[in-house]
């Protein structure tokens, strides 16, 4: 159901592999697909419906670079539009005029407007050194008042102490004499959620705005927030007047289609993203990133970045060199561990990985990944330097001291080695194959050919390289990690099934 | 460090240098495996991590006064909803029906149902939360029974009504407050962040008090956001239904545990535990829920004996995937669905019910005490598609 766009792709382009440009046909199959995913995704109909349209005008008669599946190309068009459309410079909040400059934060109930309200202060506080007052004007809410006063309590920042009885007016008219008799820089009003069809309590709000002349108007909107997501947008739109959005639960896995509606329909920015529980869990809004989700890439640059960072170029020359010989021991085995430990282990990986990305936490929550990679390593490292260099040493005794060194048992001792046989083989196999770009991809996970054609499609589109890393890409690094890091995920789920 | 090797051959000397330089990187005592990969845990986690043993987790305890239980004969409120459960939930979905009843209107009453038609009501559907799968079922199996001019379009709407009618009631069950054999009844709420757990808690209490006349207790079980329990507090004592609450910070299942003896000893005919809010896909925050059914057990295998989870109608396709992490970890017994007044459509219900069986207990259409319903498929389904005027 949540296979990648570039993959559905895929399976449509295959019949069509090698053609010199797309057709309206070709065309047609691959906006089907398109829009099911957006679908899928949550994007709301109306806007898939033009988005649509708009890469069939692209997309038709485009020349498909050489070397790059149409597949690729027309994911390189759809990633760009998306990016184009939900990506903005506008997104730096605000403090113009007199101080206190007011944030009014408006939302629907439940979508997280109360703990925004407090990371939004943490953030201006700690990082932009503003001194901040929050005050909340949820009168509605059981105990919202004291949420806030509990929140601002916990982050040390400023809250207008609560009257009971106070209608929402009132409380604005306090906050904004607080705000200026107290020299706060920023005054927070986080009111009551409320719906959009609700023509009382949006009167309300428009009532609270007039007189407390917002510079930031944030409408606070799940991520997982489904078709609906237009309305409500337009509604506090036009309506309340909305100077940005503020996407929360973006942590969840909820695929965040909801952004792209609402950029399309208000054309107003996204200016964060709430990521956690934690007060520091707040990030500018990543086009790029929300555009992978959406459609179900992972996040193939962040995996790409890390594996730069990660791999000594130093060491991966080495290894690439051995492994163009053709030679593959345990030593290289262990020290492929250690670079994935360092990548932050399996799970860490995988996540990254497009398409994988829902499954990490059930791995993660199963809590196999690290710990097989460390018994491996120990098992390892509780060979001799020999048994390291030939592994057809190991007979049943030594066998049995490594398994008493490493703490593990004979059995997980011999998994290994069954493992390490499967890769040497395929390692072989490869050599044979003549295909030497395997631990180049090691090196970054994008082997030489792969370079050009990143380079060709750049120069072809004068992108930036930040986006084809997800795009066309994802596709390429996603069949070398696979290719690479199969037989580890494959010890993982096995010994993950044993638990069980 | 190479030197005092045994000299072979220069290229197997070579070659070992390799291995060696590969090995064992620069700071890295040599074979001894690496402690640096240890978890480290976060503080502001410590709170969640796993606690096994009973009696530490009842030492920790710590209970508030219980307010006592008064007359449940009497209503605190008047009652507004006159006609019934139909017609708030129909006020409720009036906008929402609204919507798609008028699309159907507007596509029916100008054309009969042909090919373009059957396309629209597709996108109207999906526009309701169905899914594209979903709407592509209903549509599809709308298209095998081939209408044509003959047919009016109350013909197609009954028709796609009874589609989801049919999808849905093979999942109604009602919720019974009667307590199991001596045992109270044990219900558990759960969800993602937001979508209403506290609320519909008090919502349902103020039911089963005032309309089914049973003792109910709540549980506090929300020990991490800042006024979740000031916040149940206010719903206890609006329903005048005692609450056994900790503090922030404090054991949810340890909690969960205390208030279950409590539900025993004091003759509680329903418990109803409150949690935290949590992402499905946060494994730390799923594994505390999971160790609150856990403590539970321990006192009889059969609590909790419903484990209720809510989402927010506005919530689209991810719901199928919070169901069905809860359901995986939690073994959820049915839905409440909440904020169905808003113009959210509520469609995912459908391709829930189509995907995993569970029945829908409950949906909540306004914020008042009395906004909480019980679901009946027949006028869902007839309002959804505009019928139940």
């Amino acid at each position: 159901m949540f296979q990648s766009l570039t993959e559905k792709l895929g399976n449509v382009f295959d019949k069509l592999r090698g053609k010199g440009s797309l057709s309206q046909e070709d065309v047609d199959l691959a906006l089907r697909e398109i829009r099911v995913a957006l679908l899928e995704a949550d994007v709301a109909l109306p806007v898939v419906k033009d988005f649509v349209e708009r890469i069939r005008i692209k997309a038709v008669g485009q020349d498909i670079v050489k070397s790059v599946s149409p597949a690729q190309m027309v994911v390189k068009i759809v990633n760009d539009e998306m990016v184009a459309l939900l990506g903005s410079e506008n997104t730096d909040l605000s403090f113009a005029g007199t101080p206190p400059a007011v944030y009014l934060m408006v939302g629907l109930q439940g979508s997280g407007k109360t703990t925004s309200t407090a990371k939004i202060s943490k953030y201006l506080t700690d990082k932009l050194r503003k001194k901040v007052l929050m005050a909340s004007l949820d009168t509605y809410r059981p105990a919202a008042q004291d949420q806030l006063a509990q929140l601002g309590t916990q982050t040390g920042i400023a809250t207008l102490p609560i009257v009971t009885g106070e209608d929402p007016l009132t409380i604005t008219k306090r906050a904004l004499t607080e705000g200026r008799l107290g020299g706060y820089d920023v005054v927070m009003l986080d009111t009551a959620g409320r719906l959009a069809i609700d023509d009382v309590l949006m009167n309300e709000v428009v009532a609270i705005r007039d007189v407390a002349k917002p510079v930031e108007t944030l409408l606070v909107v799940d991520a997982m927030t489904g078709q609906d997501a237009v309305n409500t947008a337009s509604t506090f739109d036009s309506k309340v007047g909305i100077t940005g959005l503020m996407l929360t639960r973006v942590d969840g896995d909820a695929r965040g289609g909801a952004a792209m509606s609402m950029r399309a329909v208000t054309g107003k920015p996204i200016k964060l993203m709430g990521i956690g529980e934690k007060w520091d869990a707040l990030e500018p809004f990543h086009a790029d990133r929300i555009v992978s989700r959406i459609l179900g890439m992972g996040d193939v640059v962040s995996l790409v970045e890390k594996a730069i960072e990660t791999v000594n170029e130093a060491e991966a020359e080495d290894m690439a060199k051995r492994f163009n010989e053709g030679r593959f021991d345990l030593n290289d085995m262990l020290n492929q561990f250690r670079q994935m430990k360092r990548m932050g282990g399996i799970g860490s990986l995988m996540k990254m990985l497009p398409g994988l990305g829902r499954y990490s936490e059930q791995i993660d929550s199963a809590n196999l990944d690290n710990s097989v990679l460390k018994h491996q390593e120990a098992i390892i490292l509780s060979m001799t330097k020999a048994e390291r260099v030939k592994p057809s040493l190991l007979n049943a005794k030594r066998r049995q001291r490594i398994a008493a060194g490493s703490g593990t048992s004979v059995q997980d001792v011999n998994r290994l080695i069954k493992q390490y046989e499967q890769m040497e083989t395929m390692m072989r196999r490869m050599k044979k194959m003549g295909i030497s770009g395997m631990m180049g991809a090691m090196k970054n996970f994008m082997g030489k050919d792969d370079q050009d054609k990143l380079a060709e499609m750049q120069r072809e589109s004068g992108t930036t390289p930040g986006f084809s890393l997800s795009g066309s890409l994802g596709q390429m690094a996603q069949q070398k990690m696979l290719g690479g890091l199969g037989n580890f995920g494959h010890g993982g789920s096995k010994k993950n099934r044993k638990k069980k | 460090m190479f030197f005092w090797r045994k000299k072979n051959n220069p290229a197997q000397q070579e070659r070992e240098a390799l291995e060696d330089k590969i090995v064992h990187h620069p700071n890295e005592p040599e074979l001894e495996p690496s402690t640096e990969y240890d978890p480290v845990i976060d503080p502001e986690f410590k709170k969640h991590e796993l606690n096994e043993t009973e009696e530490e987790v009842l030492s920790e305890l710590e209970i508030t006064p219980i307010p006592s239980v008064v007359d449940s004969q009497e209503p605190p409120r008047q009652d507004s909803d006159g006609g019934g459960w139909l017609s708030r939930l129909t006020s409720g979905l009036s906008k929402s029906s609204g919507k798609i009843g008028g699309g159907l209107a507007d596509i029916f009453s100008k054309r009969k149902p042909d090919a373009e038609t059957l396309a629209e009501l597709e996108d109207l559907l999906i526009m309701a939360d169905m899914g594209p799968q979903t709407a592509a079922l209903l549509v599809d199996s709308l298209r095998a029974r081939k209408f044509d001019k003959d047919n009016t379009m109350e013909e197609v709407q009954k028709a796609l009504a009874d589609d989801i009618a049919a999808i849905l009631d093979k999942t109604t069950r009602p919720l019974a407050f009667e307590k199991v054999g001596d045992s109270p009844k044990t219900i558990l709420i759960c969800g993602v962040n937001g979508v209403g757990k506290t609320t519909t808690i008090g919502k349902l209490a103020y039911h089963i008090h005032y309309r089914d006349h049973k003792k109910v207790m709540m549980a506090a079980g929300d020990t991490f956001r800042a006024a979740a329990i000031e916040q149940l507090q206010i719903w206890a004592d609006r329903t005048k239904c005692p609450l056994v609450s900790s503090e922030i910070g404090a054991d949810a299942a340890a909690l969960a545990f205390q208030s279950y003896e409590r539900a025993v000893k004091e003759g509680m005919d329903v418990l109803m535990i409150d949690t935290a809010g949590r992402l499905h896909n946060k494994a730390n925050l799923m594994a505390e829920l999971e160790k609150i059914t856990r403590v539970l057990k321990k006192k009889d295998p059969a609590i909790p004996h419903e484990v209720i989870l809510v989402l927010d109608a506005t919530t689209g396709q991810n719901a199928i995937s919070q169901v069905e992490t809860f359901k995986q970890l939690v073994n959820v017994t049915g839905l409440v669905v909440t904020k169905l007044d808003g113009s959210a459509k509520g469609g995912v219900v459908v391709a829930l019910a189509h995907k995993f069986g569970l029945p829908i207990f409950a949906v909540g259409v306004g914020e008042d005490i009395a906004d909480l319903q019980a679901f009946h498929p027949q006028e869902f389904a007839r309002s959804l598609v505009g019928l139940a005027e």
